[in-house]
Formats: C-alpha cells, sequence, structure tokens
C-alpha cells in the first residue's frame, strides 16, 4: 500500500520541490530528535538498577517523558515498538542535543511529521525521499516516461489509472480501487512491469510527468497498542515487580 | 573523585533558631556543628565567626536483605529542635531512618571521690579516713552528642524532608509517596497523614518532593510535587490529609512547552516566610513566592538562569535537569535566595527588584574580600568578567544554603566545602 507520497513535478519546477524537501528536511529532524529523546530516556530507564534505590521521583519524570513522547508519536502515527537492544546500540549515534526539542512542537514551522516518513531510519532525511524499491518507483521515472512509446491512448490510461489510484489510496475508499484494479492486470504496486508494457508504443506528452511517490515504510500497523507493552515493561522495572 | 573524598560532600546546611550553631551533614553520613565565637574586644578581627564545635558520626550505611540494596549513610536533612533547656538537640535523617540527637556541653567536672582517686582507680579503703563532698571543677570544654531517639522503619520509599511542628511535640517525615506525623518521645508509632501511592504502580505519575510545617499554626503544612503543585493541608480537618485545603498551581504557559515543561516544573523545595504569609518554591529555573491567600498562581516569579531554558536537552541528557536545588529566605523575608552551576549562587531582593549573582570559591574570595557579583553573558556584548554560558561548570553546583534568622550572614555548600558569608556593613536586617 502506497503511503502519503511527496508528488514530483518536473524539471521547472524545481523550487517548490526544495521547499517542500526542506520542510520535510526539519519534520524528520524533529522526528529524529524526538525519537533520540525517546531512546535517551529508555536507556536511562533501564540504567536504574545500581546497587543503590534508584531515585524515584527521576524515574517517574522520565517515564512521563516518555509517555508523553510516546502520545505525540501514536497520535502521528509514528509510533512502532522499540525493541530494548536498538534502544541500547542506538543512542550513542543519534544522541543530538539540538535546541529543536526545546522549542514547542507547534513551532515547527507548521509542519506536522507526515506518518510514514519512517523515523525509525538511521538514514538522514533525504534518503527518506529516494526511491527504495523498484517496485515502488521506476529508476529512471522521466526517462522512463520521455522514452516511453506505446499507443497513446495507453499511456493515457496508465497515467489515468495511477493518478486515480494515488487519489484512491489518500481517501481510501475502498469501493473505487476494486474498479480501478479492474483495468490493471499486473498488481499495481509493480509499476515496473506496467511501464515495461507500455514502453514500446507510448510518445512523450506534455511534461505532467510520472507522479512518483516518497517510498516509506508501511504506514503504522494495528501494533500502537501493543507497543504500550514497552513502557509496561519500562514501569514494571520501576514497580521491580 | 574518590570514595572518600565523595564522602565529604555536604548534603545539608541549617542554622539552629538562634543562629549560633550551624550544622551540615554529609554524604559521608556525618554531621558537623559550628559555633559562632562571641564578639569579644580582645580579637575584633574573630567577631562572630564560625568554628567547629563538634563532629559526629549520625548514619552508617546499611544494607537491605529483602531488596538486596545499600541504604546511603548521606544525610538528606537536618533540622534544629527549639531550645527548651541547656542542651541542643538535632534531628537527622537518610533514606530511611530518622534519629535524634542531643548535644551537651561538659565544661566542668567532679573532683575529690571518696572511692576512686585522680585516674578513677579504686582507692584502698584502708587510706581512706574522712569523708569529702566531690568539688566541681573547670575543665576543658567538652561536647558530647548522644543519639535519644531513633525513629525507624516509618518509610518505604526515600525520606526527602523532616519538619518540627511549632508546637515542639511532633514532626512530619516526607519520602516518596507518604507523609508521616511522629511524636518526639516516641519511636515505635508514626500516623501516616499524606499517601498519594496509587492502587496500581503502574499509575504513578507524581510524587512529593518536599514537605514544611507552617512556623506558626501547629495544624497546617505544605508539601510540593513533582508536578510542580503545593498543597496545604489542615491536620484538623481529616486524619488522612489526602485531600488538600488548598491546591497552589500555576497554569502552563503554552508558548513554552516541551518534552521538558513537567520535568522543570518539578518543586525542589518548598519554604514558609518567617511571618508565615508566604511560601517560596524553587523549580529547575525559576523560584517563586507564593501568598497563602491566592492559589491560583505565585505572586512573584524571579529567573534563576534562564539562559539554560535552550540547554534542556543537553541537561536531560547529563541528568543536570534533575538536580534539586534549595532556596531561602532571609530573617525579614524581604530577600530570597538560591543557588545555581558553577558555584553561583543568587539573591533577589524583593522590594527593590534586585538581584545578584554571586560566586562561593576559594579563587575569588579570601578571608574578609568583598564578593564581586559576577555575570553570565548569552551572547551579544561581553564584559570583562563575565562568563559565557558554555564554559559554565555544571559539577559546580550549589544546591545547599541557609539564611542565619536574623543577621545578614549565609552559609553555602559548594560540593565538599563550606563557605560563611557575613555582611558586615548591614549587619541588621533592613
Amino acid at each position: 500500500m502506497f503511503a502519503r507520497g511527496l508528488k514530483r513535478k518536473c524539471v521547472g519546477h524545481e523550487e517548490d520541490v526544495e521547499g517542500a524537501l526542506a520542510g520535510l528536511k526539519t519534520v524528520s529532524s524533529y522526528s529524529l530528535q524526538r525519537q533520540s529523546l525517546l531512546d535517551m530516556s529508555l536507556v536511562k530507564l533501564q540504567l536504574c538498577h545500581m546497587l543503590v534505590e534508584p531515585n524515584l521521583c527521576r524515574s517517574v519524570l522520565i517515564a512521563n517523558t516518555v509517555r508523553q513522547i510516546q502520545e505525540e508519536m501514536t497520535q502521528d502515527g509514528t509510533w512502532r515498538a522499540v525493541a530494548p537492544q536498538a534502544a541500547g546500540r542506538a543512542p550513542l549515534d543519534r544522541l543530538v542535543s539540538t535546541e529543536i526539542l526545546c522549542r514547542a512542537a507547534w513551532e515547527q514551522e507548521g509542519a506536522c511529521p507526515a506518518p510514514g516518513l519512517g523515523d525509525g531510519h538511521t538514514q538522514g532525511p533525504v534518503s527518506d525521499l529516494c526511491p527504495v524499491t523498484s517496485a515502488q518507483a521506476p529508476r529512471h521515472p522521466q526517462s522512463s516516461v520521455w522514452e516511453m512509446d506505446g499507443p497513446r491512448e495507453n499511456r493515457g490510461s496508465f497515467h489515468k489509472s495511477l493518478d486515480q489510484i494515488f487519489e484512491t489510496l489518500e481517501t481510501k475508499n475502498p469501493s473505487c480501487m476494486e474498479e480501478l484494479f479492474s483495468d490493471v492486470d499486473s498488481p499495481y504496486y509493480d509499476l515496473d512491469t506496467v511501464l515495461t508494457g507500455m514502453m514500446g508504443g507510448a510518445r512523450p506528452g506534455p511534461c505532467e510527468g510520472l507522479e512518483g511517490l516518497a517510498p516509506a515504510t508501511p504506514g503504522p500497523s494495528a501494533s500502537c497498542k501493543s507497543d504500550l507493552g514497552e513502557l509496561d515493561h519500562v514501569v514494571e522495572i520501576l514497580v521491580e515487580t | 573523585m574518590g570514595r572518600r573524598d565523595m564522602a565529604d560532600i555536604i548534603s545539608t546546611v541549617e542554622f539552629n533558631h538562634t543562629g549560633e550553631l550551624l550544622a551540615t551533614g554529609d554524604k559521608g553520613g556525618r554531621v558537623v556543628i559550628f559555633q559562632r565565637e562571641p564578639e569579644s574586644k580582645n580579637a575584633p578581627h574573630s567577631q562572630g565567626e564560625y568554628d567547629v564545635y563538634s563532629t559526629f558520626q549520625s548514619h552508617e550505611p546499611e544494607f537491605d536483605y529483602l531488596k538486596s540494596l545499600e541504604i546511603e549513610e548521606k544525610i538528606n536533612k537536618i533540622k534544629w529542635l527549639p531550645q527548651q533547656n541547656a542542651a541542643h538537640s538535632l534531628l537527622s535523617t537518610n533514606d530511611k531512618t530518622i534519629k535524634l540527637w542531643k548535644i551537651t556541653e561538659r565544661d566542668k567536672r567532679p573532683e575529690g571521690y571518696n572511692l576512686k582517686d585522680e585516674e578513677g582507680k579504686l582507692k584502698d579503703l584502708s587510706t581512706v579516713t574522712s569523708l569529702q563532698v566531690p568539688v566541681l571543677k573547670p575543665m576543658d570544654l567538652m561536647v558530647e552528642v548522644s543519639p535519644r531517639r531513633i525513629f525507624a522503619n516509618g518509610h518505604t520509599y526515600h525520606i526527602n524532608s523532616i519538619s518540627v511542628n511549632s508546637d515542639c511535640e511532633t514532626y512530619m517525615s516526607a519520602d516518596d509517596l507518604r507523609i508521616n506525623l511522629w511524636h518526639l518521645a516516641i519511636t515505635d508509632r508514626s500516623f501516616n497523614i499524606v499517601d498519594i501511592k496509587p492502587a496500581n504502580m503502574e499509575d504513578l505519575t507524581e510524587v512529593i518532593t518536599a514537605s514544611e510545617f507552617h512556623p506558626h499554626h501547629c495544624n497546617l503544612f505544605v508539601y510540593s510535587s513533582s508536578k510542580g503543585s503545593l498543597r496545604l493541608c489542615d491536620m484538623r480537618a481529616a486524619a488522612l490529609c489526602d485531600k488538600h485545603s488548598k491546591l497552589f498551581e500555576e497554569p502552563e504557559d503554552p508558548s513554552n512547552r516541551s518534552f521538558f515543561s513537567e520535568i522543570i516544573s518539578s518543586v525542589s523545595d518548598v519554604k514558609f516566610s518567617h511571618s508565615g504569609r508566604y511560601m517560596l518554591t524553587r523549580d529547575y529555573l525559576t523560584v517563586k513566592v507564593w501568598d497563602l491567600n491566592m492559589e491560583a498562581r505565585p505572586i512573584e516569579t524571579y529567573q534563576v538562569h534562564d539562559y539554560l531554558r535552550s540547554k534542556l536537552c543537553s541537561l536531560y541528557e547529563n541528568d543536570c535537569i534533575f538536580d534539586k536545588f534549595e532556596c531561602a529566605w532571609n530573617g525579614s523575608d524581604s530577600v530570597i535566595m538560591t543557588g545555581a552551576y558553577n558555584n553561583f549562587f543568587r539573591m533577589f531582593d524583593r522590594n527593590t527588584k534586585r538581584d545578584v549573582t554571586l560566586e562561593a570559591s576559594r579563587e575569588s574570595s579570601k578571608p574578609r574580600a568583598v564578593l564581586k557579583p559576577r555575570r553570565v553573558c548569552v551572547g551579544g556584548k561581553r564584559r570583562r568578567d563575565d562568563i559565557s554560558v558554555d564554559s559554565l561548570d555544571f559539577t559546580k553546583k550549589i544546591l545547599h544554603t541557609a539564611w542565619h534568622p536574623a543577621e545578614n550572614i549565609i552559609a553555602i555548600a559548594a560540593t565538599n566545602n563550606l563557605y560563611i558569608f557575613q555582611d558586615k556593613v548591614n549587619s541588621d536586617m533592613h
């Protein structure tokens, strides 16, 4: 299933793309730092097992911070299980001391973290926007489009299908999807296959280009609730059960 | 820092009610009491200086076998009892046990026993021909300290405060989740007066951070929480004071909200004014004065080190954000004082609204030298002796300060050093 994506315009609209990219960079940066804070907090809680009884006030404050982050991430739809070992090995790389986390969340230039941007990745924000799998996006989308030599009507219908698919995915209307898929033989995500089929006859048309999409991890699964188990585990440490 | 050095870290400072004595507790469980020398014409330069009066080991490290945990001997708090006779008494507490110590002086000793000789050996009775009455003769001053009461097993969690009631018969001790009321003469029983432990510990989101009895009304006390609220309780209302009489809470500033908002709002210390009309609280970045008659917000807020607001993430990372600073009133409630980092401490004059930053360090203060005001610069114009925010030493923190009850004398604990500053010019309170 395609997640919300960035519509990529053709060459003439690069500034818009960059602007959108910059916005997403800030957003991803905030998400990265928030994740970093979460990891740091979990490490702090785990380090509480010393010879002397841990400071309960400190533990409660850290646990509350973890809860706050988790709540915000749940609202964003970016919450996913943080395995204890991940928490252990990640933070040293990602302990970023910046001002962004110290400022109010809504000061982030009005941008809300887009869901499914995969803020669990250790790669930089830009990499989130690069095509990840060939199944999800053509490697050289523009050249493919312009190389298309198939019959005009085929290409037209192909474009129409993709547009409608993306629109539909955004509105999440199941009945429309079935109609769309009746046109397309191959799986809807297998653009390569579809494009290969068009290669022979399509002629390059106006520069609408191919709606690319930002590949990302699949949207949040229903495991949001089950991920609370991690917090329970943490609180269990506090309670010493 | 080796273990022996760590033991010298001062963990609490407290003047007695006349200011004649100053007690300090340290991480090694020791209490050191200083006494102010009486002013004498013979030695004008040593007017009113504090010298060591007594040192004793109050608490020892213990091991809780059930939990397999060490119980630290660190003295968390010392509170003096009002003096009722020639002896002085104080309460000292570590995480789990409170002890009542009696400090007595001996400056005379009896001489001329009938049955014992000068060295204390039994006399040969055949040499005793007459009876004599032993005579008290002066001797070098000896200070004797003895534990009179041990109040143990009252707390499951770590004790953070003790406070003697104005009735001079009872006192309270507070840990993270409960507050107990004790009678000074009874050690095997205490009464629980506040309990905020949730039925399910997984629901725990708030702890008690400090508490104190009202200086005049023996039925009133206040306790502060990790969420920044103060609760004034009346012991006449109910046996269990879970329901507060008044709740003092400042609404959160939405423009300043961050993931660290709650942590920096946690109150680390609360002190009633001498008048009993106001309360002083310390949270991570500010000190606030509250009027007991107004619950909605503090009447005054003073920024201690607002330049740290943009560094909260780093301070969270290195745990400094959890440092618990104390605060103090002067005798007339006109000036308030609190510590900060880099061995700085701050004083705020409530009337003139002026504030000053001073440093407690050997380099910058020689005996009888005048303390020079310091300044922390946050970019922009920098004066010659300014310290920049980035060069502050966060390991040098002044958590514990005390103000003489009547005069302008302050005691500052800077890690393992105690500084006592006197304002000779303005000796009287203004």
